[in-house]
């Protein structure tokens, strides 16, 4: 099983590479049904506070890929982050830490207990600070297991956020952006219009103003989160929320903020109610 | 130690010709000196001489380069693959706009089109956050930020643009 999945990863990926041109705007008669059962809404009305500014329609990623990358998130079978996905649930059984105790004795069956909870961060913790879901599994490890934190983008961290993710597949996005998440929302924002670099460029310039349209052979999508973490073909892995903004910063030949940053985490709940109304789509596949 | 005049004349031709085989001559704009003129246009060469179109084309092309067509799709170039659609086509650029103003939109679009996604080819700041090309690090020093492109690629650059005409 493990096998096949790689196989096919390279499959598509050298398919992908040989493509010319999928040149276009979103895919507008493709409906994302996954296992032949689950639809994913890849559309959905803007939400009112971007003003209009993305039209009246936000898109998923989904919909910029091209045929072959497209089909791979049909089914959990030739999408290669399952590979990820099993060991998450592993882990998730596994008990680690002084106090011996695994996620699933405190927090039963993941696809309980966790269900939802990715549409819904980051957002504000009972101490006031604005925690990612990567925050909530370190919390967990060291105050309850007496385990070792995880890097933020370590292999184990994306199993875990991978595992926790599916169980709100299909759900829709829904941040808070209001109350006491307003301010860090209002810092994320004025981030996403900053631009950074040599290049002089902001999140907006790329996923604004130009989704849609092609930067050499880079078709720009809205830059929505709503898939992550996911398989990236050509990295041939999983890249989390905080490691694609950190590519995004370093293309236009700036500094990017380090991964589980204040500053990424505030930019993770703007991006994030950008896509209010998506389906969450964790764990999807790109190229 | 004295110099004698024998060596000093020595050491003088010797500085004349290593620039001469190293290229750019001793005129040459930095970019904190650009000579703009109101409506972003620079009257003058950066490197005091014309520009060569075929290398021009070259860095135009070239991801690590100007890569010019990311954004901008030139249908004189039709061997190309992947021209972006960012920006406006390029052909015809040299009836739409003199010399002058073609130099100030490669050195910085912002002096012609405010908020322009373009970025400035030579330009070293000042940015938020600059990293030293894409290496995602900070600079150790002023210097270690670098124009995109040199005065005489910009020059390449403004001398292949001219070509373009319908
Ligand atoms: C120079 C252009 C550029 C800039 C600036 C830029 N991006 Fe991107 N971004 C891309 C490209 C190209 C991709 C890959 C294709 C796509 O999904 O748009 C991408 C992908 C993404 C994705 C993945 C979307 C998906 O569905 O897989 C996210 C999220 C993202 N960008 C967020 C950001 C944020 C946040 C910023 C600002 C910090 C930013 N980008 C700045 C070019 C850019
Ligand atoms: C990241 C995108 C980007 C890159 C890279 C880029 N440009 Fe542009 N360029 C633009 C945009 C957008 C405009 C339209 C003006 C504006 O900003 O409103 C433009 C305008 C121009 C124009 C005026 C267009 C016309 O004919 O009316 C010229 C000439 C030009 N660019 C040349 C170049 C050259 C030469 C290079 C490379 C050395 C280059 N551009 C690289 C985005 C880009």
């Amino acid at each position: 099983m493990k096998l096949h999945h790689v196989v096919k990863a390279a499959t598509v990926l050298a398919a992908s590479l040989a493509l010319t041109a999928a040149r276009a705007d979103p895919v507008r008669d493709d409906p994302l049904v996954v296992n032949g059962e689950q639809e994913l809404a890849t559309q959905a009305p803007a939400p009112d506070h971007l003003g209009g500014a993305l039209g009246d329609t936000v898109y998923s990623g989904w919909l910029f890929r091209d045929t072959d990358t497209r089909a791979m998130q049909k089914d959990d079978f030739d999408n290669p982050m399952f590979l990820f996905v099993d060991a998450g649930l592993e882990a998730w059984e596994t008990p680690e830490g002084t106090a011996g105790k695994s996620c699933a004795d405190c927090h039963n069956a993941i696809e309980d207990s966790m269900k939802g909870l990715r549409a819904r961060l980051p957002r504000v913790n009972a101490g006031g600070e604005l925690w990612s879901l990567e925050n909530h599994v370190n919390d967990c490890r060291t105050n309850r297991m007496g385990a070792e934190a995880w890097g933020w983008n370590s292999q184990e961290m994306k199993n875990m956020t991978a595992a926790i993710g599916l169980q709100s597949r299909g759900m829709p996005v829904a941040v808070q952006i209001d109350g006491e998440a307003a301010p860090f929302w209002e810092k994320g924002k004025e981030m996403y219009y900053t631009r950074y670099g040599q290049l002089e460029m902001s999140c907006a310039n790329c996923h604004e103003d130009n989704f849609g349209n092609n930067i050499r052979s880079d078709h720009l999508s809205q830059g929505q989160v709503n898939g992550f973490p996911l398989y990236r073909l050509k990295d041939q892995g999983a890249v989390s929320t905080h490691q694609r903004f950190v590519g995004c910063i370093r293309d236009t030949r700036g500094v990017p903020f380090e991964p589980g940053s204040q500053e990424f985490r505030e930019l993770e709940l703007y991006v994030a109610s950008r896509g209010n109304g998506l389906a969450v789509e964790t764990p999807a596949v790109r190229h | 130690m004295p110099v004698r005049g024998g060596q000093m004349r020595h050491i003088l031709v010797l500085t004349v010709v290593a620039a001469g085989l190293g290229a750019p001559a001793m005129a040459e704009i930095l970019p904190g000196d650009v000579p703009w003129a109101e409506d972003g246009s620079i009257a003058r060469s950066l490197t005091g001489a014309p520009g060569n179109a075929e290398e021009g084309k070259v860095v135009m092309t070239t991801n690590a380069l100007g890569n010019c067509v990311a954004c901008h799709a030139v249908q004189a170039m039709p061997e190309v693959p992947f021209q972006g659609n960012i920006g406006p086509q390029l052909d015809g650029a040299a009836d739409r706009w003199t010399e002058a103003q073609l130099r100030g939109i490669v050195v910085d679009a912002k002096h012609t089109f405010p908020d322009s996604f373009m970025p400035g080819m030579y330009k070293v700041g000042p940015f938020i956050r600059p990293g030293v090309a894409y290496t995602a690090k900070p600079p150790e020093k002023p210097e270690d930020i670098m124009p995109i492109l040199s005065a005489q690629q910009v020059e390449d650059v403004v001398a292949y643009l001219m070509t373009l005409r319908e």
